[in-house]
C-alpha cells in the first residue's frame, strides 16, 4: 500500500476502513506515528508533529456513498474533494452549505479535521452544525460509528462534533454524513465602502441587527463590507433596499468570497476570533485580512505573534497560526486542557496519531 | 448515606438547601416519565456554582452517585434518581447573568426557564430558537443535558447549535470552561460533546447562548389532506422545490381529535393535517408561501388556511404543542414515543404502525416533525385492563425497531435516559458504544454523574493512575472491570 514518501514518512493509501484499521493497529503496536491526510492542503497547520513515520492518505476513499436528496442528507467518504461532492449534490439542486479553502483539492476529512468552514457560517452554521454522522478509525484499529443519517438524533454522545476540529488526533475520519441545504434560487453580492473603521463596525452591526436573512458578511481592507444575499428575486430586492439605507452600496463580484484564499503567500497566516462588535478593533492589527461577521478573521501577520495573541485573548478571543511559525500554533486552551488530554488518552493512549500537533502538546 | 455526610451537605447548602425528609423527597422520585421511580437518599438545591462544586466534591470523595435535575419535564427518565444517590436540583440557579444584544449572546444559569430567555430579549426583537413543547416550564440546564429540539429545529437547529460556551462542574468537582462567547476556542469541541450527554459528564452551571434576531415576518399555513401519505407527498414536494421552512408539522386524525377536544384549535377534521411555517423577509415569504400553497393543492389538500395574525398563529400552534397532553382526553393512559426515520420512509412506517395497531388492538396517534422525520407516535392504552400496559410498551418498542431498520434513530429529542438504554445496542454496534464509553471515562472515570443512564449495560473505565478504588457498581456485583 506504500505510495511514496513525505518528509521521510511512508505514504500509505488504504482502500477502505478495514485497511485503515489494520494500518493503524500495526503502527500503534509498533510505536510508529501516523499523520492522517486528505488533499494535503493544510498539512502544515498545527504544530509540527513530534514524530512522523506514516502519512495515511484517505484519498482513495473518495466515493459519495448516498445522496438521499429527498431527505436532505449525504453520506460521503473522507477522501472526496469538496468540489466533487458539491458537483454531485448540485445534480439535485443541493449543496453542503460550507465554503472552505481550496475546494478543488480540500477533502471532506480534511475540512472536518481542521474545522475549516467559511463566510457561509453566518447563515448555516459551521461544520459542527452540518455533520450528523461520522465513522472514525481509532489508533487501536477500532472502527466506530456515531450519530447517524437522520438530521435529528440525540442517541449517544455526539462524536461527530468531537471529531470536527480535532486535527486527526483522536482517530482517522473515514466517512461522514451531512445535512444539506437547497442551492439558492438566486444570489447577489453587494459591497459597501465604509468611510472608516468605525463606520465599518457600525455597518456590520446594523446588518446583523436588522431583520434580514443575509447569507454571509465579511470585511476586507479599505473598510469594504461584502454582503451575500440569496433567495427569490423579490426577497433579494427587498433586502437590498434595506441595506441601501445602511450604507453606500455597489454591486459586488462573487469573486470577493475567495479573498480568504488570496491571503496565502509568504507571510504567516493567523486565524483569530473576536466578538462581532470588536471586528474593527481587531482589524487594526493587520493590513491584509478577511474578517467574517461571525467574528472569525484570517490575516497575514509579520511581527510579534505572541504579543498579538495575548491582546486577542485578553479581549475574549483567540489566535491560531495556520502554517509554520516560531510560536505555538494554538495558544491558551484554558482550564479544560487537562480534560482534553484525558480525552486524547482514552482515544489514543500511545499517542500514535499526529503526536504534538494539537493544543497543549496533544 | 451517613449522618455525617448529610450534615456536611447541610453545612454547604444551609438549612433550606437540603431535603431529606421522606415525604418531601418523594417529589423527586421521577421526572416526566412517571413509570420509573426511585427515591434518592437526599435532594440538594444549590443556588450557586460554588455550592454545586462543593456538593460534587463530597460525592466524589464519598463515591456517592448524583443526578442533576432541572424542571423534571424530561420524557426519557434522564433525571430519574439513582438508588443511594443524591439529586442535585438546579431550579434555584435561575439568574440571567448577562445580555449582550450587539453580539446576540446571553449568559444564563441552568435553572432559567427556556421561554424566559426569549422573554428577556423579545423587546429588542430577539428570540431563543430551540422551542421544545415544554418550553414554558423546562429549564435551559435540562435542554443542554438532552440537546432539546422543538418544532423549529428544521431551520434553526437544536440546543447544541445555540450553546456557545459552558461552565461545567466535572464529576471530580473541578470547574472547567468549554467554548466561550467567541467561536472556535482552541482545542476539542467539548461543549459539543457535553450538550446532549444527558447529565452523564458533569453539571453545567453557566451557559452562554446564542439568540436570534426575529425574522421580519412569520406565516403559518394549515393544509388538510385525506391521509398522512398525501401530506407526506406535499412535504417531499416542498423540499424538492428547494425550500427550507422554519417548521413542518403533521398530525393524523386521532391526534387532531385529541387536540380539538383539549384546546379547540379549530383544526379541519381530516386524515392528515400539515402545518408549514415560513419566516424571513416579507417579500421572500410571500413568494414562497404561494409556492407551498400550490404544492399542497397538487398533492390533494382540500382546505388551506394561512394564519395572518400572531393570535391566529398562536392558536394553530397551541393545538400542536398540546398534542401530547391532549391524549388524556381520548385515552386513560398513553406512551409518548420519539423515533426518527429518514423522512422519505414516512408512508411506509405509517402503514406498518397501522398494521401493528390492528394486530394489537391498541390505537396509535401520530404527531410528527415532518420536515426532519422525527415521529412522536402516541400509543394509547388503559392500565386497568390486564396486560395492556405491557402490550403498549412492546408496541412502542417495536416502532423504535422499525425506525432503526429504516436507518433512523431511537430518539430525536427526548434522549435515551433510562427508558431506551436497552435499545442502544440495537442502534449501535459494540465498538461504537465502546468508543462513546471512552468519552465517559475521560470525563467521569468513577461514573458518578448520572450513572446507569444512556448506555445499555454498566461498564468500567480502565485503571486510573493512583490508588485502586472499587466502584459502587463493582461492589454491588452489577459491573466488572476490564
Amino acid at each position: 500500500m506504500s505510495a511514496g514518501e513525505w518528509f521521510g514518512a511512508t505514504v500509505v493509501e488504504p482502500a477502505d476502513e478495514n485497511e485503515t484499521a489494520s494500518i493503524l493497529r500495526s503502527a500503534n503496536d509498533t510505536g510508529q506515528a501516523v499523520i492522517p491526510a486528505g488533499g494535503g492542503t493544510k498539512l502544515d497547520w498545527g504544530n509540527p508533529p513530534r514524530k512522523a513515520d506514516i502519512l495515511l492518505s484517505v484519498r482513495r476513499m473518495n466515493r459519495v456513498i448516498e445522496h438521499a436528496w429527498a431527505d436532505l442528507t449525504v453520506t460521503v467518504e473522507a477522501g472526496c474533494t469538496i468540489a466533487e461532492l458539491q458537483r454531485t449534490l448540485a445534480e439535485h439542486g443541493q449543496r453542503l452549505a460550507v465554503d472552505p479553502l481550496w475546494p478543488e483539492r480540500a477533502t471532506v476529512g480534511g475540512i472536518l479535521a481542521t474545522n475549516d468552514s467559511g463566510a457561509l457560517r453566518l447563515a448555516f452554521g459551521a461544520l459542527r452544525d452540518l455533520i450528523i454522522g461520522v465513522t472514525l478509525v481509532l489508533a487501536d484499529g477500532t472502527i466506530a460509528m456515531s450519530g447517524g443519517k437522520v438530521v435529528k438524533n440525540v442517541a449517544g454522545y455526539d462524536l461527530p462534533k468531537l471529531a470536527t476540529g480535532s486535527l486527526g488526533t483522536l482517530g482517522v475520519i473515514t466517512r461522514a454524513v451531512f445535512r444539506l441545504h437547497p442551492l439558492p434560487r438566486n444570489a447577489r453580492t453587494l459591497t459597501i465602502a465604509a468611510t472608516d473603521a468605525n463606520d465599518m463596525q457600525r455597518i456590520i452591526l446594523a446588518i446583523l441587527g436588522a431583520r434580514l436573512a443575509v447569507t454571509a458578511v465579511q470585511v476586507r481592507p479599505g473598510n469594504e463590507v461584502d454582503v451575500l444575499l440569496e433567495g427569490t428575486e423579490d426577497g433579494i430586492a427587498a433586502q437590498e433596499a434595506v441595506i441601501r439605507e445602511i450604507g453606500t452600496v455597489r454591486e459586488g463580484s462573487p469573486a470577493v468570497w475567495k479573498a480568504r484564499e488570496e491571503l496565502w503567500g509568504d507571510a504567516p497566516i493567523v486565524k483569530f476570533t473576536t466578538l462581532p462588535s470588536r471586528i474593527s478593533a481587531a482589524s487594526a492589527a493587520f493590513s491584509r485580512f478577511v474578517i467574517q461577521a461571525t467574528g472569525i478573521g484570517y490575516a497575514q501577520f509579520r511581527g510579534d505573534l505572541q504579543g498579538l495573541r495575548e491582546t486577542m485573548e485578553q479581549d475574549g478571543g483567540s489566535l491560531a497560526v495556520l502554517g509554520k511559525s516560531d510560536v505555538d500554533a494554538w495558544g491558551n486552551a484554558g482550564d479544560a486542557l487537562p480534560l482534553m488530554r484525558a480525552v486524547k488518552t482514552q482515544f489514543d493512549p500511545k499517542k500514535t496519531l499526529n503526536p504534538g500537533r494539537f493544543v497543549g502538546g496533544i | 448515606m451517613s449522618p455525617e455526610t448529610l450534615e456536611e451537605l447541610r453545612r454547604i447548602l444551609g438549612p433550606h438547601g437540603l431535603i431529606s425528609s421522606p415525604e418531601e423527597i418523594k417529589t423527586y422520585e421521577c421526572d416526566g416519565l412517571t413509570n420509573f421511580r426511585v427515591v434518592p437518599s437526599a435532594v440538594v438545591l444549590p443556588d450557586s456554582a460554588d455550592q454545586v462544586q462543593a456538593v460534587v466534591c463530597v460525592c466524589h470523595r464519598e463515591r456517592i452517585p448524583f443526578v442533576a435535575r432541572g424542571s423534571g419535564t424530561g420524557l426519557s427518565g434522564g433525571a430519574l434518581p439513582v438508588k443511594g444517590g443524591i439529586v442535585i436540583g438546579l431550579a434555584r440557579m435561575k439568574r440571567i447573568l448577562e445580555v449582550d444584544l450587539p453580539n446576540a449572546r446571553i449568559v444564563v444559569e441552568p435553572g432559567v426557564i427556556n421561554l424566559e430567555v426569549t422573554g428577556r430579549v423579545a423587546a429588542a426583537d430577539f428570540f431563543y430558537a430551540p422551542d421544545p413543547s415544554s418550553q414554558s416550564v423546562c429549564s435551559i440546564g435540562g435542554n443542554v443535558a438532552e440537546n432539546s429540539g422543538g418544532a423549529h429545529c428544521l431551520k434553526y437547529g437544536f440546543t447544541t447549535t445555540h450553546v456557545l460556551g459552558l461552565e461545567v462542574v466535572l464529576p471530580d468537582g473541578s470547574l472547567v470552561h468549554m467554548g466561550g462567547k467567541t467561536l472556535d476556542a482552541p482545542g476539542y469541541d467539548l461543549a459539543g460533546v457535553f450538550v446532549g450527554s444527558e447529565g452523564t459528564l458533569g453539571i453545567a452551571t453557566k451557559i452562554t447562548l446564542r439568540i436570534v434576531k426575529r425574522p421580519e415576518c412569520v406565516r403559518t399555513l394549515l393544509a388538510a389532506f385525506n391521509s398522512p401519505t398525501e401530506a407526506g407527498a406535499a412535504v417531499s414536494g416542498i423540499i424538492a422545490a428547494g425550500m427550507l421552512p422554519a417548521a413542518i408539522e403533521m398530525m393524523d386524525n386521532l391526534a387532531i381529535q385529541a387536540a380539538e377536544a383539549a384546546v379547540h384549535a379549530n383544526y379541519p377534521n381530516c386524515g392528515g393535517l400539515l402545518l408549514v411555517e415560513l419566516d424571513g423577509p416579507v417579500a421572500e415569504v410571500d413568494a414562497l408561501m404561494a409556492h407551498v400553497d400550490q404544492i399542497c393543492r397538487q398533492n390533494g389538500a382540500w382546505e388551506i388556511r394561512v394564519a395572518q395574525s400572531d393570535a391566529e398563529r398562536a392558536l394553530v400552534w397551541k393545538g400542536r404543542k398540546a398534542a401530547f397532553a391532549a391524549m388524556g382526553r381520548i385515552s386513560p393512559n398513553y406512551i409518548v414515543q420519539d423515533g426518527v426515520i429518514p423522512r422519505t420512509a414516512l408512508p411506509q412506517i405509517l402503514s406498518e404502525i397501522e398494521q401493528l395497531s390492528i394486530e394489537t388492538g391498541l390505537r396509535v396517534a401520530n404527531v410528527f416533525h415532518a420536515g426532519d422525520g422525527n415521529l412522536h407516535p402516541l400509543v394509547l392504552y388503559d392500565r386497568r385492563i390486564a396486560g395492556q400496559e405491557k402490550a403498549a410498551e412492546k408496541l412502542s418498542e417495536r416502532i423504535l425497531e422499525l425506525c432503526i431498520e429504516k436507518g433512523g434513530s431511537i430518539t430525536g429529542e427526548h434522549g435515551v435516559g433510562e427508558e431506551k438504554k436497552h435499545m442502544m445496542s440495537k442502534m449501535f454496534a459494540e465498538p461504537d458504544l465502546q468508543t462513546m464509553h471512552r468519552v465517559r471515562c475521560a470525563f467521569d472515570p468513577l461514573q458518578l454523574s448520572n450513572p446507569t443512564k444512556v448506555f445499555p449495560r454498566p461498564r468500567m473505565c480502565g485503571e486510573t493512575p493512583g490508588e485502586y478504588v472499587a466502584h459502587p457498581l463493582e461492589i454491588a456485583g452489577i459491573a466488572e472491570r476490564f
